[in-house]
């Protein structure tokens, strides 16, 4: 088990003009030992560059990665003890599960005997005892998936690092893999590092996210933190689904959760209701809930009812909305970031 | 909640011509393309198997029905009144009574000393070029490949200042030296089409296991890259095994002769041309390759078109 550190992580690589591009820029991130850690950022962000660099795969331009206290910056990947799977699953084609498994054991010179104990031990865990023969081609995603995992635990390292490893899964099969997935760590207690551009997957598995645009962090918290109190308008959007509404109003953005907004009328008490004017457009039903698209101050604006509440508004009329005081959050018109205090 | 859109009408399509199916002139035309491309594979298996049944035939042909008139003796048969019947004659005279056995086993080292020599130099670089250069990689490459089209026709006139610098004249070895020259090329750039056919992610994947990239290499990327490896022998030992300008530059005696120009210096003489020795001699060279080019027909042509898209 080990914590892992970076302290102004920098990757620049050269773009096709010559000149340089920062696809990490200057991170400096803490996980704890045994923390389930999620990078989420969308494609592009630099969060897997910053994985890569962790792992070993890629060379910081400058700064420091730390594993167990550690300055590994010019360790090959293989003398930092930890486990990588990719988005691919990177099996050995040519090799059996038993074999692909047997690979990290074999690298480190591991007595066959033992060899075998453990990688009946990994397969146990991930219920792939029957399928130790198979070669990958003959495995469906899900399994292949939990091939990649026992191949990472069998030699017990210190970090995994999980590039987006739900993605080739079908949509009912990524919602069991996650829960499988989190349980699983939580057994084995391992630090974890999880890239994802996939909000469900970062709000639902990890004890904090790192939130990562254009190469820098805009925001590390619980999944809570990062939901409940964005730092800015990034984080605002791009986790929600509908994402959060921005409006503009006086020399600030007010930002609003969709969930947040109801007809004034529908409000018990008036006295912490902020007052908005309304133009609802179009409807959507959802089954469980209902999303209600049209405008604020004609700006976009999206209002979520869960299906059981009646709403009589018609398209195109104004109507009184409200949100209520706590539920507002203030930001900066020119840097998006965040205002605290009260307003 | 009710919308105010107003409906967008499609633009009204055009007339033109309906879609009509009639299942008996519909049957009527599937046999008949059916037949057409048959009788065009036929025509073509004809046309490229045609030469060889005619060399085997001519293998066990006698001299007298070769030679003497009437005309009307038939070069496909050795029964009836006019044809003489087939003998053995011709395969022992070439076996025993020329060289053809030390062609033979000549083609086959500089075929060996060839393809290892080959292998050696264009798995590095082909590997180098596919993973390590960045963006350069595939000019580089395709530069490479662009030396595999000068002919040997003008190649072999400085080779010849080499040759002698090194002292090989008139020996194998002069060979085994030159013969990678366009081996080489050519074999890295189709090595590099199969090296990227390899996810890079296996390769990064053993590295995290717990290999150096070189073990990586070992482990991971050469057991997935066998097809072209493959390619890569039967390509570059056919290559030297067909050679002629080298060969015959380059080496003047007949006990270090090859099989291109053995056999036809040895088996025609002047102008008396053995007829049956040379094709036996040809066919016995070329069966074996015909077959193993067969198997490895689709690699080859993988091999090819990888190079194609992506390099």
């Amino acid at each position: 088990m080990a914590t892992v550190e970076t302290r102004k992580l920098t990757k620049e690589f050269t773009g096709h003009a010559g000149e340089g591009v920062f696809a990490v820029n200057g991170i400096d991130l803490a996980i704890k030992d045994g923390e389930f850690m999620v990078l989420l950022g969308p494609s592009g962000c630099g969060k897997t560059t910053l994985l890569r660099m962790i792992g070993g795969l890629e060379h910081p331009t400058s700064g420091d990665i730390l594993i167990g206290d550690h300055i590994v910056n010019d360790l090959p990947p293989r003398a930092r003890s930890i486990a990588m799977v990719f988005q691919s699953y990177a099996l050995y084609p040519h090799l059996n599960v038993y074999n692909n498994i047997a690979f990290p054991l074999r690298a480190a010179k591991m007595p066959r005997e033992e060899q075998k104990k453990q990688i009946e031990w990994a397969a146990g865990i991930l219920g792939i005892e029957e399928l130790l023969k198979r070669k990958p081609r003959q495995l469906s995603g899900g399994q292949r998936q939990r091939v990649a995992l026992a191949r990472a635990i069998v030699r017990h390292p210190n970090v995994f690092l999980l590039d987006e490893p739900l993605s080739n899964l079908d949509a009912q099969r990524r919602a069991s893999a996650r829960d499988e997935l989190q349980q699983f760590q939580r057994r084995i207690g391992t630090t974890t590092i999880y890239v994802t551009h996939d909000q469900v997957e970062a709000m639902g598995m990890g004890d904090r996210i790192a939130v990562i645009d254009k190469g820098s962090i805009r925001q590390i918290g619980t999944p809570e933190e990062i939901y409940d109190e964005p730092a800015d308008t990034f984080v605002a959007t791009f986790l929600g689904s509908p994402p959060m509404n921005l409006v503009k109003r006086d020399d600030e953005i007010l930002g609003f959760r969709p969930e947040h907004f109801f007809p004034a009328s529908q409000a018990g008490s008036t006295d912490d209701l902020v007052p908005l004017q309304f133009t609802p457009l179009r409807e959507e039903y959802l089954g469980a809930e209902r999303l209600v698209y049209g405008d604020v101050d004609g700006v976009r604006a999206i209002a979520r009812f869960p299906s059981t509440t009646h709403l009589e508004i018609e398209a195109g009329h104004k109507v009184d909305f409200a949100v209520r005081r706590q539920h507002l959050k203030r930001f900066d018109i020119e840097t998006g970031l965040r205002r605290y205090g009260a307003g | 909640m009710s919308s105010q859109l107003q409906p967008i009408a499609p633009p009204p399509i055009e007339s033109g011509p309906g879609i009509s199916y009639n299942p008996r002139t519909a049957r009527a035309k599937r046999i008949g393309a059916r037949a057409a491309l048959y009788s065009t594979a036929m025509f073509f298996v004809i046309f490229a198997a045609m030469p060889f049944a005619w060399m085997i035939l001519t293998i066990f042909k006698q001299n007298a029905d070769l030679y003497q008139q009437p005309m009307q003796k038939s070069p496909f048969s050795f029964w009836g009144e006019l044809n003489q019947p087939p003998t053995l004659e011709n395969l022992r005279f070439l076996l025993w009574d020329t060289n053809y056995l030390v062609f033979v086993k000549n083609s086959l080292v500089v075929g060996f000393f060839t393809v290892v020599i080959t292998l050696l130099l264009a798995m590095p670089a082909a590997y180098a070029l596919t993973r390590l250069s960045g963006g350069w990689g595939e000019s580089l490459g395709i530069a490479i490949f662009l030396v595999y089209l000068i002919p040997p026709t003008l190649l072999f006139l400085p080779m010849t200042r080499i040759i002698s610098e090194l002292n090989l004249k008139n020996s194998i070895w002069s060979l085994v030296v030159v013969y990678p020259t366009f081996t080489i090329p050519f074999c890295t750039w189709l090595l590099m089409g199969f090296f990227k056919s390899i996810p890079w992610d296996v390769e990064e994947q053993a590295m995290i296991d717990g290999y150096s990239r070189f073990g990586a290499i070992i482990r991971a990327v050469l057991p997935l890259s066998v097809p072209g490896i493959l390619t890569v022998i039967v390509f570059s030992f056919t290559l030297s095994l067909h050679e002629f300008v080298y060969s015959l530059a380059f080496v003047t005696s007949t006990a270090n002769k090859t099989i291109s120009t053995g056999v036809t210096t040895e088996l025609i003489r002047g102008d008396i041309y053995f007829w049956q020795a040379l094709m036996a001699a040809s066919v016995l060279v070329a069966i074996p390759i015909a077959i193993l080019y067969n198997l490895f027909l689709d690699r080859f042509i993988a091999g090819f078109t990888l190079g194609a898209v992506k390099g």
